[in-house]
């Protein structure tokens, strides 16, 4: 076999001192699929930023096609055959998805005029042959996360890369998107592409994965035949320490409801009906799990159970009060928290510091700020110790959002919102990609919650979680709850798929 | 190694600095071209600010109104409010302030403190009417604020100039302000007034009131991402129009200031250019209110400097304009950039990467 890419001894430091690759070699044979496995903040990202030309490390070569390449910009790397589909998003936001995805190679009439008609054409034909359906018109800053991570697969298919790297493509896929995705990569493998594959899953990389590199604290640890390993061996080799997973026993108390959504109608600006009715209550002590596929109304529901957006109907109770009309804040303070699907949109202000992201719900209470002034020698002491709860991996406080890595990201944003003991917890794509140990912690933190007799309503794209930790499970097809299922015990993917789906409904 | 991680630590400084070297390479070269003795020139030009008292005085003052504009702007641009519209603030807050001191009377020792209330609060309003249309019918604030300056102007200039001229001056300009508001000059044989250490003082209370208090967090977080102080539950409605009447209020302050301690009457038939200078510093200054100090002397030195070798060397006025351009362009031009290079590189990257590819 030839090998197609060498990375022989990477290093990288960042300008604040954190050394993100330590030294960093492995192979890549051509015409494989090799998954990047590690830790969140192992370095994962990093180098494949080398790769693409948006970083430089400090040392070592990258040798492509038999010869050492240095690519000055991303520009050079695509040149070269690279294409990435990058963790956070890169979409242009006020174009619509046709003209993303034909940006830069639109076609034109006369060579000079944007041929708007056979943009759409082009766009149609990708995601009809790769299986993803996307709103060709649509802008997207109006789109869902999940959606826009099918846009930017395809744009990245579309532009017909020999070496694909893909960071965390999957993080907001549902199972089925995924499995067409996969189906995707072997035909490009077969078709004599090669794939770089990162993933906190280690379902998929032992799906797809012909040969895996596992890194950790920027080294790498193993690089090995997919086959060779189970994915207890890589969760293992990954977190270099013995790891158990236990089934999460069910709830023990039931209560009261403490969200009580009645009949919730939402149009949005194109008038599209994009809830109809929908309606449910989560007690106090139990999860309500919301499967369905992405751009269903899950975004828009949230939006409003959260105050921000606002529904033209419908009732929303929350501990015994109306908070129809509310404002985030006024809801936040009925003891309601909010993990946001899209972090980097709400979640967080990724130039400021830890400190700033971590108390931007409560800086204006007792302790955090005294009177008019606000306490930063306590916020700090306070979110280092938050920090260390919850696992984040960052230099102080004091770093910038922006110096994270993806899962470290999501990590300050669950530490904020789980650490006011709320009862009322609307948790969207809870552990997007964060790693196995820290996505253990996390379902660990929402099970205390709901023990603790928290009511809490999980949304998420991928169908495991969902039948994991739910105590019962609704499915959102279209804007309307087609199914409802009270006992989940020995509930399957393949039970709520046709629901998901619209091929079937509930009476 | 050592030298490397040094380098990028202080990368942003080391690049304003190389900016002004250069700035100041390109002036030397057009000095050498036009000036029969660029030697002379040029010391006029780079030490004149410092040769005498008098001239040190003259960049003090010089910096003070700038000051005061620059942390006009640096508010609402935290909060990523492109309000312009100090400019008109400045003028109108001084304008009125003049009328409303010459009309009423208070007693000596809270006169000045009353009037320049009145000019904060001028200025204020003018503040808050872009923030009112931006919070409530998103209409554009940039746009408002520069048009509002020309509002500003001619409402100033009609108040002044038809109701307390003094037509005995041969001027245009306002009746002698009262003594009890004139601010102290207290150097002699310069100008520095008390004002100076009012713009001091206020940066000092802008940037603890950024930085330490509430509201200022809620700029701040609202500047770096309105979607996530939303979410946040921070009234971004109430920070858009806060932050740019905190803005207008500093800024009538300031060219209240400008009337009270050097010309002790208005006679501004201009508008005097320091809400643009404001602009500058503020970016020069990353939006910081100490930074700011920094950048408000250093333009005072352009233009004091400039003036001197104006006055004093063959290079023409019109030529030291110029000069004093290319380096704030150069050094805004870097700032400005390396502010916006750090949200935008990769998705920049991502995006320019394609086009350029379809050009080839
Ligand atoms: N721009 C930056 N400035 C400073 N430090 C950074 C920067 N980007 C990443 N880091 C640091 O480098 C380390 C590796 O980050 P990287 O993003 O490569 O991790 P990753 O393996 O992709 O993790 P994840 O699974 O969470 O996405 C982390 O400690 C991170 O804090
Ligand atoms: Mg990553």
């Amino acid at each position: 076999m030839d090998t197609i890419l060498s990375i022989r001894n990477i290093v990288k430091v960042y300008p604040n001192g954190v050394v993100a690759n330590k030294g960093i070699s492995f192979d890549i044979e051509k015409n494989t699929i090799h998954a990047l496995v590690g830790e969140n903040g192992a370095g994962k990202t990093t180098l494949m930023k080398i790769l693409f030309g948006i970083e430089k490390p400090q040392e070592g070569k990258i040798i492509y096609k038999g010869k050492e390449v240095h690519f000055k910009s991303p520009l050079d790397a695509i040149h070269n055959g690279i294409g990435m589909v990058h963790q956070h998003l890169m979409l242009a936001p006020d174009l619509t998805v046709a003209e993303n995805l034909t940006l830069g190679i639109e076609p034109r009439k006369w060579k000079v005029f944007l041929d708007t008609k056979k943009a759409v054409d082009i766009a149609k034909r990708v995601s009809e042959e790769f299986g993803m359906e996307v709103p060709l018109e649509k802008r997207v800053r109006d789109l869902p996360i999940g959606i826009r991570q099918r846009v930017e697969i395809l744009k990245a298919l579309l532009r017909n890369a020999e070496l694909l790297i893909l960071d965390e493509p999957t993080a907001v896929l549902t199972p089925q998107e995924t499995e067409v995705l996969f189906k995707t990569l072997f035909d490009l493998k077969k078709h004599g592409k090669t794939i770089i594959f990162i993933s906190h899953k280690l379902k998929e990389v032992k799906a797809i994965a012909d040969r895996v590199t596992v890194i950790r604290d920027g080294k790498v640890i193993a690089t090995e035949d997919a086959g060779s390993l189970t994915e207890h061996e890589i969760a293992e080799l990954m977190v270099g320490r013995e790891i158990r997973f236990e089934r999460i026993p069910p709830s023990p108390k039931v209560g009261a409801p403490l969200l009580k959504v009645k009949n919730i109608r939402y149009r949005n600006k194109e008038n599209v009906e994009v809830l109809k009715g929908v309606s449910f209550e989560v007690r106090s002590g139990e999860i309500l799990g919301v499967a369905g596929v992405e751009g269903n109304g899950q975004t828009e529901l949230v939006e409003i159970l959260t105050g921000l957006r606002k529904a033209d109907e419908g009732s929303i109770v929350i501990n015994g009060e109306e908070v129809i009309g509310k404002t985030p804040r006024e809801i936040r303070e009925k003891g309601v928290s909010h993990i946001p699907e899209d972090r980097m949109k709400n979640g967080v202000a990724e130039n400021a510091k830890i400190k700033e992201n971590l108390i931007v719900d409560r800086y204006y209470k007792n302790p955090f700020s005294k009177g008019m002034f606000v306490d930063w020698k306590f916020i700090t002491k306070y979110s280092a110790k938050l920090m260390k709860d919850f696992n984040v991996l960052a230099t102080s406080p004091d770093a910038l959002v922006s110096s994270l890595s993806g899962g470290n990201i999501q990590k300050v944003v669950v530490a904020r919102e789980l650490s006011m003991n709320p009862s009322v917890i609307i948790a969207d794509q809870p552990v997007r990609g964060i790693d196995v140990g820290s996505e253990e912690l996390v379902h660990r933190l929402l099970n205390e919650a709901r023990d603790k007799g928290s009511a809490i309503f999980l949304v998420s794209a991928d169908l495991d979680e969902v039948l994991e930790l739910s105590s019962r499970i609704i499915v959102i097809y279209n804007g309307e709850i087609v199914a409802r299922f009270d006992d989940v015990e020995g509930l399957t993917g393949k039970d709520l798929g046709p629901y998901m789906l619209g091929v079937k409904r509930e009476a | 190694m050592k030298i490397e991680k040094f380098i990028l630590k202080y990368f942003d400084m080391i690049r304003t600095i190389i900016a002004v070297l250069i700035g100041v390479m390109v002036s030397v070269l057009v000095i050498y071209i036009i000036s029969k003795s660029p030697g002379h020139s040029l010391m006029y030009f780079l030490t004149g600010p410092f040769m005498t008292r008098g001239r040190i005085g003259n960049l003090l003052e010089t910096a003070t109104p700038i000051l005061f504009g620059g942390l006009a702007v640096s508010i609402p641009f935290q909060a990523s409010q492109f309000n312009v519209g100090q400019e008109g603030a400045i003028y109108l807050g001084a304008a009125l302030g003049t009328a409303f001191a010459l009309s009423f009377h208070f007693p000596a020792f809270m006169y000045a403190v009353i009037v320049l209330i009145f000019a904060g609060l001028i200025g204020a309003g003018w503040g808050y009417i872009p923030g009112i249309l931006k919070a409530k019918w998103k209409v554009d604030e940039l746009v408002s604020s520069l048009m509002m300056n020309y509002v500003a102007y001619f409402l100033g200039l009609y108040v002044i100039n038809y109701h307390f001229r003094d037509k005995s001056a041969g001027f245009l300009v306002s009746y002698e302000l009262p003594h009890p508001v004139w601010l102290k000059q207290f150097i002699p044989g310069t100008r520095i007034h008390l004002g100076i250490i009012l713009a001091v003082v206020f940066a000092f209370l802008v940037y603890y009131f950024l930085y330490h208090t509430k509201l200022g967090y809620e700029i701040r977080m609202t500047g770096f991402n309105l979607h996530f102080a939303k979410y946040g539950g921070i009234n971004t409605f109430k920070v858009i129009i806060l932050s740019q009447v905190i803005g207008g209020f500093i800024a009538g302050v300031g060219g209240m200031v400008e009337v009270m301690g050097i010309h002790h009457r208005f006679n501004w038939q201009m508008s005097p250019g320091y809400g643009w200078d404001g602009v500058v510093v503020a970016i020069i200054g990353h939006n910081h209110p100490l930074l700011i100090i920094l950048a408000s002397l250093f333009l005072a030195y352009l233009r004091v400097g400039g003036q001197v070798m104006n006055l004093l060397s063959d290079v023409p006025s019109e030529m030291v304009t110029v000069i004093e351009s290319i380096i704030i362009l150069l050094i805004t031009a870097e700032a400005f950039l390396s502010q916006w290079k750090y949200r935008i590189t990769v998705r920049e990257a991502a995006l320019k990467e394609v086009s350029d590819e379809s050009a080839t």
